[in-house]
């Protein structure tokens, strides 16, 4: 180090550190030569050596089509690959006992049943909750898959059905009926779709308008409302026709919501998963979705 | 104010000097050449030495059997399954508090060491300073001595210092290695990986931590050496603002020292009736300073007490036939009372090694207790957020949470989970059958369950209420219980 101080014989010598300056001077004011620690100055040819290998090493340089291999062969996508590979072997016991256990069976065995809900939860946060919601809470329109008034039936198998073929989804194994639109289709009035909107109402406890004939209402869903909703308004699942008796309502239990989907009918979609996940994601999933608490 | 001293280093005093700084100040590094020494402390430096060194390096291949499926390595950091094992201590990360009060109780007794003689730390059982004594015990091993080591530098490179040079650095890097190796065994079992390194089998991150360890050992134990005591080490700060007038430090005692001349001119004075110091001005104590200070400039900065320099002064005081002591453990009161002819107090117990005791005691009967007393389960409740409740076909209310019963025993365990607090409530526990009241959950050993709990409330349940739920485990042989507490909430 100490030669980095060696006074040049051709520069001044400054009095005060005894370090020699460069020669360059400003107004009077002269720089002294203290250069570069030498370890810095090594770390950072050692850093250019680095970059140069590096360059050699991985894809660096851009060219027309693509980029340079880099003689370790190193590539982002098999990278990518190989990590989904290598999580795939450490979930691989536990991945092969979900896929060759029984769908009903899962839910006996702590640590399976831990496994297919993780599996469950993560399946249901990339495909599940944009419409369902991040905890299967719904919204109007897309049903609360926590309570225990289900469409297509509440039970493991009958879940798994559900996600495996959809409803109305276009797969021909898939849930279909909608309701129709009555009023749209000229089949009821506006005032005939008031009093049964009443009526329905009526039949959870709600509230319903001063005045409204209730009786009406009653002989307007008995022939209109009965063959699918059926007599006492309990739904059918077979036909995904809503349990009209309950406090759980899809799109709302306020008369104006009732009143539109007796006028223009519903027919949401539940797309089919079957195909897209694999068999084990969705048996996984059902076990999630059945032990959120409102399964049967 | 900076002086350079016999070395050329400069040296940090901390009298109250009030000199104007000249010159630059930056003094560019040099490189010490201490001499051996030998004597009492340096006894006790090699003992501590062969002893935290022997610690260290073989501590991971100790094994504590703690039964099938469990690590049975003695001290042992489980990073992937987040444990920390110390004989018969299990650390669960929840339990991390233990560790921060050992941290404490380690400072405790550093502040106590501290009191009591000093920077005994530093000279002692720093690993900074038993590593430096380890490779400058190397060095003069392959170069020679001090004497020789300082001719080899004026001969320059010749066939002999090349080959010497590079030997040492061999040897170097060869415990640096070591060294690095050493820390990672704590990590993982040290057997196993001992045989996956000698046959290249081990993870990239046992390779990275070793090179990084080794490279730091190496730079910091041949190199560096005293520079980190003075310059990168926060200790010394802290301990000079921590010290008193009664810790007992390595002293040059000047009211036996002073006035200092040589041998010859010191006997001819005391021949002639004149004061003679005991201090024949030999630089021995100089000669064989680790950090290149001179302690006749009194307590300073770059002294890390080792005691060395006691140890050579008491060397040459046998020599001349002087008692030796007159470089010893002591303190500048003691000093002053010999001028004044007062004979010498050792204050050793005083309120603040007292209190530092007395720290040092609660605290350590705090943990012990808590160590001897802790539970072995335990049990934690998340709430489900989103949705917090969810109102059913009849419009009974529901709440979900996520309960996690923790058995830290090695045996599997069978418990009973109960939930109360809401009268009439159903509660369900998916995967385990029953209505309750109590619930058979069997939680393997070292391991922690998770239950999906589901309470509905009884039609009853009040409106924009939030009710306090009680979630226990009983340990139906031990007669043990934990309680969780968490709300149930309604729309």
């Amino acid at each position: 180090m100490s030669t980095n101080n060696t006074p040049h014989a051709d520069h001044e010598v400054d009095s005060y550190t005894g370090v020699s300056t460069t020669g360059h001077s400003w107004d009077g004011i002269k720089e002294l030569n203290n250069p570069l620690p030498r370890w810095w100055l090594w770390t950072f040819y050692i850093t250019i050596v680095w970059a140069v290998g590096y360059c050699f090493a991985y894809p660096s340089i851009p060219l027309i089509n693509g980029a340079t291999t880099g003689f370790l062969g190193w590539h982002s996508r098999s990278a990518v690959v190989q990590s989904l590979t290598d999580l795939q072997k450490s979930r691989g016991a536990l991945m092969q006992k979900l896929a060759s256990t029984p769908l009903d069976q899962i839910e006996q065995q702590p640590e399976l049943l831990a496994f297919a809900r993780a599996a469950g939860a993560a399946a249901f946060a990339n495909n599940c909750a944009p419409c369902h919601g991040a905890g299967g809470q719904g919204s109007p329109g897309y049903p609360n898959l926590n309570a225990n008034r289900w469409l297509w039936g509440g039970k493991l198998d009958q879940i798994y059905q559900t996600i495996l073929h959809g409803a109305r989804s276009g797969d021909p194994k898939g849930h279909q009926g909608s309701m129709p639109d009555f009023g749209k289709a000229g089949i009821l009035t506006p005032p005939q779709i008031e009093q049964v909107a009443n009526y329905v109402r009526s039949l959870s406890g709600l509230k319903t308008e001063a005045g409204a004939d209730l009786g009406a209402g009653a002989k307007i869903f008995a022939d209109n409302c009965a063959p699918c909703h059926g007599k006492d308004a309990k739904g059918n699942i077979k036909i995904g026709s809503a349990n009209l008796t309950t406090k759980v309502w899809l799109y709302g239990s306020s008369l104006k919501t009732i009143e539109a989907g007796v006028t223009n009918g519903h027919g949401g979609v539940m797309p089919y998963w079957g195909g897209r996940l694999d068999n084990t994601t969705i048996k996984a999933l059902a076990v999630f979705v059945h032990t959120l608490g409102g399964g049967q | 104010m900076t002086l350079p001293n016999a070395h050329g280093q400069p040296v940090l005093e901390t009298g109250g000097d009030d000199d104007v700084i000249e010159g630059p100040l930056y003094a560019p590094g040099k490189r010490l050449f201490p001499q051996a020494a030998h004597g009492r402390f340096r006894n006790i430096k090699w003992t501590i030495l062969v002893i935290t060194l022997g610690i260290y390096y073989g501590l991971p291949f100790l094994r504590w059997n703690r039964g099938p499926g469990e690590p049975s390595q003695a001290v042992l950091v489980d990073l992937a399954n987040r444990r920390f094992y110390f004989f018969f201590i299990e650390i669960w990360p929840q339990e991390l508090y233990y560790v921060a009060g050992l941290l404490i109780l380690a400072a405790m007794i550093l502040f106590l060491m501290n009191a009591v003689a000093g920077r005994v730390w530093c000279g002692y059982l720093c690993p900074q300073t038993v590593w430096t004594d380890l490779f400058y015990a190397v060095e003069r091993l392959v170069e020679g001595d001090a004497r020789r080591q300082h001719q080899r530098q004026a001969e320059g490179w010749t066939f002999s210092n090349i080959l010497h040079t590079g030997y040492k650095h061999i040897l170097w890097l060869m415990i640096a290695w070591w060294t690095g190796g050493a820390w990672v065994l704590y990590f993982a079992d040290a057997p196993t990986l001992v045989r996956e390194l000698a046959t290249f089998q081990a993870p990239a991150v046992a390779w990275f931590s070793i090179a990084i360890l080794a490279v730091l050992t190496y730079l910091l134990g041949g190199f560096m050496r005293e520079q980190v005591c003075i310059y990168m080490c926060p200790w010394p700060r802290i301990q000079a603002a921590l010290t008193d007038e009664d810790a007992l430090n390595v002293t040059y005692r000047y009211d036996r020292g002073e006035p200092r001349m040589s041998l010859k001119t010191g006997l001819a004075a005391r021949s002639h009736g004149q004061a003679a110091g005991d201090c024949i001005d030999c630089n021995q104590c100089v000669a064989v300073c680790p950090t290149g200070v001179d302690i006749r400039h009194g307590s300073q900065l770059g002294c890390v007490q080792c005691g060395l320099c006691i140890d050579a002064c008491d060397n040459v005081m046998a020599k001349i036939n002087r008692p030796h002591g007159l470089i010893a453990y002591d303190n500048e009161n003691n000093i002053k009372r010999r001028m004044a002819g007062e004979p010498a107090i050792y204050r050793i117990v005083r309120p603040r090694t007292i209190l530092y005791s007395v720290a040092i005691v609660l605290i350590g009967s705090v943990m012990l207790a808590r160590l001897v007393t802790r539970p072995t389960d335990g049990i934690t409740i998340a709430h489900d957020r989103n949705p917090l409740y969810v109102v059913d076909a009849n419009g009974s209310v529901r709440n979900a949470y996520t309960v996690q019963i923790v058995n830290e025993q090695d045996q599997p365990r069978e418990l009973n989970f109960s939930v109360e607090g809401l009268k009439g409530a159903q509660v369900q526990v998916i995967g385990v059958a029953g209505q309750g009241p109590l619930f058979p959950i069997e939680v393997n050993g070292d391991d922690t369950r998770d239950l999906r709990v589901i309470i509905t409330g009884p039609m009853s349940t009040p409106k924009h209420a939030s009710i306090k739920v009680t979630f226990s485990v009983t340990d139906p042989l031990r007669k043990t219980t934990m309680s969780a507490t968490d709300n149930f909430k309604t729309p």
